[in-house]
C-alpha cells in the first residue's frame, strides 16, 4: 500500500470521525428545521483556480500554481441555462481570481447581454498584479467592470494592513487600497452611480466574526478617514472548517474547540437563509454542487446514478433535490449566519 | 497539581455547586454587565475587560477577553492599547504612593 493511499485512508477515518462528531442533519432533525431548496436564483460559478494570491483561509486552495480552468463550451453551456431559465437572475463567477479565465471579458459580457445581474469576486490585487502565469496586464478591469455594470465583491478582510497581509499576503492591503480607488474613480461606491462595490470581512484567525453592522460602521469610517475610499455593504462571513483553514485550525489544535463554537451558536433564522436554498455553485468542469464548500469537498448532487452536470441540467429535478449537508455547515449556520451576501439573520 | 489550566474555564459553573442561586446572581450581573451592548459598545467592554484581565493577572481571562476583543471587531493595536492604559495606571498608582512616603518621610523628620 503506497504512503499516499494510506495518509488518504486516515483523512477519511478522520474526516468520518469529525461528521459523526458534529453531526449537521441530527441538529436539523432535533430542531424540527427542514433545510429544502425554495428557488435558483444564483447561478455560482467557480470558472478557474489560478490566482494571483495564496491566502491563508482560501477554500478553493486557489494559488499562482493551479491550472484547472472553465472551457468555452462550458461557458457557452452555462449562457444557455440563463438564457432560458428565467428564475436564475444572478451570475456570481468566483475562483482562485475569476479575471484569470482566459474566456471571463466573453461571459461577463454575453450574461449582460442576458440581462443577468453580475457579480465578480474580484480579489483588488489582479489589477495591479495581472495574470502570474502569462503577465497579462488586468488594468483595465476596472473600466471594464463600470462598463459592463457589473457588481464587484472584494475580499478586505481589515480596514488596516496587519490583518490584511497576515490573512492575504504581505502588500495585499497597499495593492488593494491602491485598487479601490481605481475602482472609485470609475464611480463604483459612490453615491448616486449605481455601481456596486461591496467587500467581504472574514475573520483572520479562529474565531467568529464581530456582527456586521458594527464592523461596516468601522470599515466606512476608517477607510474613509485615512484613504477617502466609499463603498457599498460589507458582508461578514464565518471562515469555513475545510480545506486550508480546517488545516491551520488542526495545526493550532483548535479544530474542536470551533467547531464546538461553531456548534453552540447554531441559530435558527440564520439556517432558514442559508445560500444553498436559492444558489446552486458549478465548478470549473462543469459539475453541479449545492454550495462552493460542497464543491470543494467534492459531495456531487447525485441524480440518476450520474452526477448532475451542466449537461444534464434539470431545473425542475434540480430544485427537488435533497441539499447534501455536512459538519462545514454549521460555519454557515453560526450567530448571524454567513453566505456569499454576509449574514443571513 | 495543575495550576491555571485553561480546561478549567469551562468548569467555571462548578463553583455554584454549594451556592446556585448566588452564582446565578453573579452570571446574570455578569452577563447584563459586560455581554450586551449598552452606553459602551461590547467592543468597548471587552477591551476594558482585557485591560482588567491584565492588572488582575487572570489567565483565564486574558484568554477569554483576547477572543471576545476578536469577535467583537477590535484588532492587535487597539488591544494593546487598552493593556498599556493598563499598565500606566498601575505604574501611575504606584508613583502616587510616593507621596504617602514622603507624608511618612516628613513624619519621620526626614523630609
Amino acid at each position: 500500500m503506497s504512503q499516499v493511499t494510506v495518509l488518504k485512508q486516515q483523512d477519511n477515518t478522520q474526516d468520518r470521525t469529525d461528521e459523526a462528531k458534529y453531526n449537521f442533519y441530527k441538529t436539523l432533525s432535533d430542531k424540527q428545521i427542514d433545510l429544502a431548496a425554495t428557488k435558483i436564483e444564483t447561478l455560482q460559478i467557480n470558472i478557474t483556480k489560478l490566482c494571483n494570491q495564496t491566502c491563508l483561509h482560501c477554500h478553493v486552495d486557489a494559488s499562482p500554481k493551479r491550472k484547472e480552468q472553465m472551457d468555452l463550451d462550458s461557458i457557452n453551456r452555462c449562457l444557455e441555462m440563463l438564457a432560458s431559465n428565467d428564475s436564475i437572475k444572478n451570475l456570481d463567477l468566483t475562483g482562485g481570481a475569476p479575471e484569470l479565465n482566459p474566456h471571463f471579458d466573453y461571459f461577463v459580457r454575453e450574461a449582460r447581454k442576458l440581462n443577468k445581474h453580475v457579480m465578480v469576486r474580484h480579489n483588488l490585487t489582479v489589477t495591479i498584479d495581472g495574470n502570474p502565469v502569462t503577465g497579462e496586464s488586468k488594468e483595465y478591469l476596472p473600466e471594464f467592470y463600470a462598463e459592463n455594470r457589473v457588481e464587484v465583491i472584494s475580499s478586505l478582510p481589515y480596514y488596516q494592513q496587519y490583518f490584511t497581509d497576515k490573512q492575504r499576503g504581505k502588500g495585499v492591503f497597499e495593492k488593494s487600497i491602491e485598487s479601490i480607488l481605481l475602482l472609485n474613480n470609475q464611480g463604483f461606491g459612490r453615491k448616486g452611480t449605481g455601481l456596486e462595490l461591496n467587500f467581504v470581512y472574514n475573520p483572520v484567525g479562529a474565531f467568529l466574526p464581530a456582527s456586521q453592522e458594527s464592523l461596516e460602521a468601522d470599515f466606512k469610517r476608517e477607510l474613509y478617514k485615512k484613504y477617502e475610499i466609499e463603498f457599498n455593504k460589507l458582508f461578514v462571513i464565518t471562515n469555513m472548517p475545510i480545506n486550508r483553514f480546517k488545516q491551520q485550525l488542526e495545526r493550532l489544535g483548535a479544530y474542536d474547540e470551533y467547531m464546538t463554537k461553531l456548534v453552540n451558536a447554531f441559530n435558527t433564522t440564520a439556517a432558514q437563509g442559508v445560500m444553498c436554498r436559492s444558489l446552486i455553485s458549478v465548478s470549473h468542469d462543469g459539475r453541479i454542487y449545492d454550495c462552493d464548500f460542497n464543491q470543494m469537498l467534492e459531495m456531487d448532487i447525485v441524480m440518476d446514478h450520474e452526477p448532475m452536470t451542466i449537461f444534464n441540467f434539470d431545473y425542475k429535478k434540480l430544485l427537488n433535490r435533497e441539499i447534501m449537508f455536512g459538519s462545514h455547515c454549521y460555519g454557515c449556520t453560526a450567530g448571524s449566519g454567513s453566505s456569499c451576501g454576509g449574514s443571513t439573520a | 497539581m495543575e495550576y491555571y489550566d485553561s480546561k478549567d474555564l469551562k468548569r467555571f459553573n462548578e463553583v455554584g455547586d454549594f451556592s446556585k442561586d448566588l452564582m446565578k446572581k453573579f452570571f446574570d450581573y455578569y452577563n447584563a454587565a459586560v455581554g450586551q451592548d449598552g452606553a459602551l459598545s461590547k467592543r468597548e467592554k471587552a477591551l476594558i475587560a482585557l485591560a482588567v484581565s491584565h492588572v488582575k493577572r487572570c489567565p483565564y481571562c486574558i484568554d477569554s477577553y483576547t477572543t471576545q476583543c476578536l469577535e467583537s471587531g477590535a484588532d492587535p493595536e487597539q488591544m494593546t492599547e487598552a493593556i498599556h492604559v493598563a499598565a500606566s495606571l498601575e505604574a501611575g498608582i504606584t508613583l502616587i504612593h510616593g507621596v504617602q512616603m514622603h507624608n511618612s518621610l516628613k513624619r519621620n523628620g526626614a523630609l
